[in-house]
């Protein structure tokens, strides 16, 4: 299975040298890629239950392996993603014909095509969360794909910056959720829902894995980045959109209602959020002008549908998940090609300049036609989902809420449906269907195809049900259910409400062809303040945060930073002396002569450091104490820390005084500023601090083991005597190495500085010489 | 800075601290040394030129720009690490050999004396880089 998420990735490196040598006929040859893996997809279905498992070892070190599980639900979306993905590919060749960056559309679009497949074929929660960002990634860069446009820029940060944030949430989760269960393997954690609902981890562990869930499929209050994706080309919008991308989160729902349905916290909010994301959804898809966003909306729609069917976990209902989600995949595919033919062919999307398109566009007016009537409730289409619904509403407290919001919404995506179908292609001819024509058959073949076979599937249903909708089921609910479908099931109450809602959705789509255009104006003032506004309020309230917390960090005046460093030192030792047992060694030895001789020496020029009136005194002097400290090392017999010290004090004051003679303005006898008490105090606790530090770590016994490991091994190891230098390149080679970096970076780095400061002097104007004194 | 006898002063100790810093790098495996305070000390003689004759004397003191010396050092580090991999050991790991004098007398060359002359060399590029810039005196 590897290589099966692998190819699309491949396919991706060598598509823009197809592009390059074919032109637009190369998305030909790209679609076999897909279709192949379709290939392979249908004909593993029969060994799709109860699941295979493959791993191939990946990061050994943390023990993740690439490990693929292909199981009804994972079978479910192999086949929409490759199926779909070989209609998308040869519908971008059309859509996208003669476009200048074709090559890097295809890069893209296969690049998402495998990360998809890694996310639903994924065991392994770690992989599973890597396909997942990646997913997240490429949305971002075919969202943003017209860059030149800001709006598809802002859309495409916004789709980025929630679906990553939820991406980060569900690590945690999914982190927390490995723990308490036990496994890594999503396979091994649908088995232990027993003890993983007992753990205290296991809320926390939902409430993360929710919001990842619940960004990725744009629910309520999170949806407002799906409507802004629009702006990717309408293929992506296809594909990504509204088949495969957005489902990735009822996808992990559905994959881990095994291990993490049944709670009351899983069943409302799924439940709550589900309901307002539908009910939210149709609304808003009632209007829109723009054809494109009446989709976005309405799939918005449909995926709080799936949400809430997936509530409940039990078999009515999951079932009608799954149904839903092949049933939507295949019609929402079709109206957005449609949609993308109108456009491509009519020159726009508004509803409100589109009609009577049938007799110029008439194959594309058939597919719309077939999917609308999936859409709008043949017996496999939303219809046939209600009557599942109901069945699932026996929950008896959640009735009247559950069957209210799924009729209601019915009703409005009952309407949407016509008007997507039917509004520009019926009525008399508008100004932009008069030099509209049909599109080339590369764009008709996917529309027709999807749009069929939901036709198909709605007149053969126990087709579709035994060869996908029961092994998905089966893989949801970790058992095996039995599917039997009925177009018919007798006049009943259920069906009876079924027609009711199937008349009150013309009865919408009446109103709305008549008072469409007040609606839009009466609720356009309430739209302006809904969650898409509050996600521009937070990203400039997050600018403005960012900007205090620079200045307040990085004021850009070196005694601030050295003081704060000083700050904080200085509180960590004292409050460590002050907390617990801290002894302190006192020498008791009294101390050599020259010892003290250099204590002195050291002190002495210490003061004189900061007394100095010039600047040039303190660097002197400041070199004057490093020598002091060179000459306690040498006492205390480490010659090689003595020579380096002596030599960067040495460097050190000859780099200070050749900087401090470059300072503009700076003369010989320029005054040093004194430092005010603060600055004296703040010394002081260094000092001590410092000094009561290394008393408290000389009371501590001395551990020699590594000292005594190096001095042994120095010799035999190493091939050298000096102990230190032996340290250094060979048994911490790699510290050096390290170290040498940052000098040779720090260097050019200064160069950097300097250069820059030369031209900007060498450009300022010539300054007059008079003030200067001799 | 125009001091004869700063001047005099640096014609003999330039080369003698050059000289050393060599001695320095050299023994720095047996005794106190090594290609960081080797490094060190040639930098200052550089320092020293500089100060007596000009930064142009002290970039002439190396054969290469100062920030060049820099990137051979690095590179000749990362150098003494491929031939560890090239015997299948795990990288960094040191390989010696020994060069034999007669008399029962050798020379152990080895890994780690070339990843030294890097240290030497990335020390002694940075430190002139920066102490010939800094001597520059814009116009």
């Amino acid at each position: 299975m590897l290589s099966v998420v692998l190819a699309p990735f491949a396919a991706s490196l060598l598509a823009p040298f197809l592009v390059a040598r074919l032109g637009d006929r190369a998305a030909l040859v790209l679609a076999l890629v897909p279709a192949a893996l379709f290939g392979w997809a249908l004909a593993n279905l029969g060994e799709a239950y109860p699941g295979r498992v493959e791993a191939t070892p990946w990061v050994p070190g943390l023990s993740v392996p690439l490990s693929f599980n292909l199981d009804g639900l994972s079978s479910l979306f192999t086949l929409l993603i490759t199926g779909i993905g070989t209609l998308v590919v040869l519908y971008a060749g059309g859509y996208l014909k003669g476009h200048a960056r074709l090559g890097r559309f295809f890069v893209i679009l296969f690049g998402f095509m495998g990360s998809m497949l890694g996310v639903v074929l994924s065991d392994n929660v770690i992989t599973l969360f890597v396909f997942w960002e990646l997913t997240s990634l490429t949305s971002y860069l075919l969202v943003g794909f017209e860059a030149q446009k800001p709006e598809a820029r802002r859309s495409a940060l916004q789709a980025l910056l929630i679906t990553g944030t939820g991406g980060l949430c569900l690590l945690a989760g999914l982190i927390l959720l490995a723990e308490a269960g036990g496994s890594w393997e999503l396979s091994d954690l649908a088995l232990s829902r027993s003890w993983l609902q007992d753990s205290p981890l296991y809320v926390p562990a939902l409430i993360l894995i929710l919001l990842g869930c619940f960004t990725k499929s744009a629910q309520w209050p999170f949806h407002s980045w799906l409507p802004g994706a629009m702006a990717a080309p309408t293929p992506v919008s296809a594909y990504l959109h509204s088949a495969t991308m957005v489902k990735a989160g009822v996808y992990l729902l559905a994959r881990l209602e095994p291990a993490l349905a049944g709670s009351e916290i899983w069943l409302y909010s799924l439940l709550v959020i589900g309901a307002v994301t539908m009910l939210t959804g149709a609304v808003f898809a009632l209007l829109e002008t723009d054809l494109k966003l009446v989709l976005a909306w309405t799939t918005v729609s449909a995926l709080g549908t799936l949400v809430f069917l997936l509530a409940p976990s039990d078999e009515p209902s999951v079932k009608a998940a799954m149904a839903f989600l092949l049933v939507h995949a295949l019609y929402k595919g079709a109206l957005f090609m449609t949609a993308g033919n109108i456009d491509h062919e009519a020159g726009t999307r508004d509803l409100t300049r589109l009609s009577g398109l049938a007799r110029v566009m008439p194959l594309t007016f058939a597919a719309a036609a077939m999917a609308s009537l999936s859409m709008a409730g043949l017996p496999i289409g939303l219809g046939w989902v209600a009557k599942e619904l109901i069945g699932t509403a026996k929950l008896a407290d959640d009735i009247g809420f559950t069957l209210t919001s799924a009729t209601i919404a019915n009703a409005m995506v009952f309407a949407v449906a016509g008007i997507a179908a039917l509004s520009p292609y019926l009525g008399k001819r508008s100004e932009a269907a008069e030099h509209a024509h049909e599109a080339p058959w590369t764009m008709l073949a996917g529309p027709l195809v999807l749009g069929a076979l939901g036709l198909v599937f709605g007149m053969l249903p126990q087709l579709a049900a035994d060869a996908l909708i029961t092994p998905a089921a089966a893989a949801v609910l970790g058992q095996k259910p039995v599917l039997a479908i009925a177009i018919f099931k007798g006049v009943d109450w259920k069906f009876l409400l079924t027609l009711a809602t199937f008349a009150a959705g013309a009865v919408i789509y009446l109103l709305w062809r008549r008072f469409g255009a007040a609606w839009r104006d009466a609720s356009a003032p309430i739209l302006a303040r809904g969650p898409d506004r509050g996600y521009d309020r937070l990203l400039a309230g997050l600018a403005s945060f960012a900007t205090w917390l620079t200045r307040l960090m990085q004021p850009g005046v070196l005694h601030r930073y050295v003081g704060a460093s000083f700050v904080v030192v200085a509180l960590i030792v004292l409050a460590s002396a002050f907390r617990g047992r801290f002894t302190l060694a006192m020498p008791s030895d009294g101390g050599l002569v020259v010892e003290w001789a250099v204590i002195l020496l050291t002190g002495a020029a210490a003061i004189v450091t900061a007394l100095a009136t010039t600047r040039l005194l303190a660097v002197t002097a400041l070199g004057v104490v490093g020598l002091g400290v060179t000459m306690i090392f040498m006492v205390f017999s480490a010659p090689d820390l003595a020579i380096t010290q002596f030599m960067v004090e040495t460097l050190v004051v000859v780099i200070l005084a050749l900087v401090l003679i470059r300072l503009p303005g700076f003369q010989l006898g320029t005054p040093q500023q004194r430092q005010g008490p603060a600055a004296l105090l703040l010394a002081v606790a260094v000092g001590t601090g410092t000094a009561l530090l290394l008393l408290g770590v000389l009371a501590e016994p001395f551990d020699t083991r590594l000292a005594e490991w190096f001095a042994a091994e120095s010799v035999p190891g190493g091939q050298g005597r000096n102990v230190v230098n032996v340290i250094l390149v060979d048994f911490r080679a790699l510290d050096t190495l390290g170290e040498i970096t940052v000098v040779a970076a720090a260097a050019l780095g200064g160069l950097a500085a300097m250069m820059r400061v030369g031209r900007r002097r060498a450009d300022a104007p010539p300054q007059s010489n008079l003030g200067e004194p001799r | 800075m125009s001091s004869l006898i700063l001047r005099a002063a640096t014609r003999a100790l330039a080369p003698l601290l050059i000289l050393l810093s060599l001695f320095l790098l050299w023994r720095g495996h047996n005794e106190p040394g090594g290609g960081f305070i080797g490094g060190l000390v040639a930098a200052s003689a550089a320092a020293l030129q500089g100060i007596a004759f000009g930064p142009a004397a002290a970039r002439r003191m190396l054969w290469l720009p100062p920030a060049a010396v820099a990137g051979v050092g690095l590179a000749a580090a990362l150098l003494s690490i491929v031939p560890s991999a090239l015997f299948g050991l795990p990288p960094m790991a040191a390989l010696w050999s020994k060069v034999d004098l007669g008399d029962g007398a050798y020379i152990p060359l080895g890994t780690p004396l070339l990843f030294d002359v890097g240290v030497f060399l990335v020390v002694v590029g940075s430190v002139v880089a920066l102490i010939a810039a800094l001597e520059h005196k814009p116009e």
